[in-house]
């Protein structure tokens, strides 16, 4: 930096893209196609995948975070490595975490939290974001990019609970709405079931945006 | 940039140390919060095979928990046994079923979970059992409880590891343990177990009191559960006629 610039605002127009790029038009799972192992494993419950979706929103702003404090002192014969490291340190923290506060949960998404090291949406943003942005521009991407992960995997669930269970976060709501015997889904229960709904909404999206594959 | 190879190895121990730190760090910090979660989850199930704990929150259940519930370690042939091998004394709450499963029957050390009225050690309600065995793709386990004839069942809790969700996952379900409740063991003091017939909605004449519905589409998961409850009446055969004399005995004294 050879001229001093002044100070850009805290949520200048170019930073609320890093947050809201990943929501719709960049997101991870739907435009990127990343993260759709979890995707289908934990949206069978609305319950799990909120859990699932902080976690991952957790482990994905941290690592950003701290990868982008030292992204000066990594060397880069060995970054891979490092970023590896510090992911499966904020996983393994969450994991502990859950296994003392959440331990149903934790009972309940047992390998799945563990995985999130292998999310490629993390070790993505690291390489391709972290490793070359200031600190709070990574802590933007990485919320941006967790967060447009989590909304689509809780409308995943939401469907997937409603026709398969009957339930939103495990409330039967057919029954409230006076629709005794509903016939629920056995496919949506099924990884099966988060394969169409998912399709659907990519689908819907790219209709809307007009996103094309090159 | 090109650091040189000093660099790398320094750098990466002190990742390497920072980062074990750190993990070491909190997995003690953490560690009395997880063991009473585990502690709270086993108890937890153990009392739900007798009553509903919908209502109940963590420490009401340790406290009711330590009010109703007495434990005994026991081995094949009923035996109880007080120490194991290393001379340490054995707590029944932290024996691990499924390490034991791996062992030979006759090696095992087998808990017994007797209900009582809150307070009165004398006034047994229920006798719980763990069990133990192979689901379809992993393994499934719960506790059984008996009433004091040790003959009528008055609830189960299963648990699995990876049976299917929505088929062979329903064993958790309180609409498939209460249809347990109320079968019988025994069949003129011939073991008869209770069976869980093949499809749902079976009609009601194929159902007797050893008998229940089964689960559509989980046949295999249904007859894991069946051999398990099976193999665990025959573990615990021993304990149970010992028990059962003890029982009459204490009837008629009250008497």
């Amino acid at each position: 930096m050879v001229e001093k610039k002044p100070a850009e605002p805290v949520l200048s127009k170019r930073r609320k893209k890093f947050v809201s790029d990943p929501l719709n038009d960049d997101n991870p799972i739907t435009v990127q196609v990343l993260g759709i192992c979890s995707a289908l494993a934990v949206t069978t419950q609305m319950k799990p995948t909120l859990t699932m979706a902080i976690s991952v929103i957790m482990v994905v702003v941290f690592a950003n975070l701290i990868i982008s404090l030292i992204r000066s002192l990594i060397p880069s014969r060995v970054r891979i490595i490092v970023q590896l490291a510090l992911v499966a340190t904020l996983v393994t923290l969450v994991s502990e975490v859950l296994k003392a506060y959440q331990y149903d949960m934790y009972k309940e998404l047992s390998v799945f939290v563990g995985l999130i090291i292998t999310n490629c949406i993390v070790m993505g943003r690291l390489e391709a974001f972290a490793m070359a942005n200031k600190p709070w521009d990574s802590i933007l991407d990485g919320l941006g990019n967790g967060l447009g992960y989590s909304w689509i995997i809780l409308a995943v669930a939401f469907f997937r609970e409603v026709l398969g269970s009957g339930k939103v976060f495990g409330w039967p709501v057919f029954e409230a709405i006076g629709i005794q015997n509903f016939p629920t889904n056995g496919l949506m229960v099924t990884p099966v079931g988060a394969f169409f709904i998912l399709g659907i909404i990519i689908w819907v999206q790219r209709t809307k945006t007009g996103y094309v594959e090159h | 940039m090109q650091q040189s190879n000093t660099y790398i190895i320094v750098f990466s121990a002190v990742l390497t140390i920072v980062l074990g730190g750190l993990l070491s760090l909190a997995n003690q910090g953490l560690k009395p919060m997880q063991q009473k979660s585990v502690e709270l989850d086993t108890k937890k199930k153990i009392l739900s095979a007798v009553t509903d704990l919908q209502e109940k929150k963590g420490d009401e259940i340790i406290d009711l928990y330590g009010q109703t519930i007495e434990s005994v370690v026991v081995n094949i042939d009923g035996e109880i046994l007080e120490k194991d091998k290393d001379g340490n004394p054995l707590i029944a709450e932290n024996i691990d079923i499924a390490k034991n499963y791996k062992m030979a029957p006759e090696e095992r050390l087998y808990p017994v979970f007797k209900y009582h009225q809150a307070g009165n050690k004398e006034a047994v309600e229920a006798y719980i059992f763990p069990i133990y065995g192979k689901g379809l793709w992993g393994p499934i386990w719960g506790f059984i409880a008996l009433e004091t004839d040790l003959n009528t069942v008055k609830g189960v809790s299963f648990d699995h590891k990876s049976e299917t969700p929505g088929l062979g996952a329903r064993i958790t379900t309180a609409e498939v343990s209460n249809r347990y409740v109320g079968k019988k063991v025994y069949n003129d003091g011939k073991l008869a177990s209770v069976v869980m017939l093949k499809g749902e909605n079976n009609a009601a004449s194929n159902l007797d009191e050893h008998h229940i519905d089964g689960l559509s589409g989980a046949t295999l998961t249904a007859k894991g559960v069946n051999e398990m409850l099976e193999n665990y009446f025959i573990y615990y055969k021993e304990y149970m006629n010992k028990a059962k004399t003890n029982a009459t005995e204490k009837v008629a004294l009250l008497n």
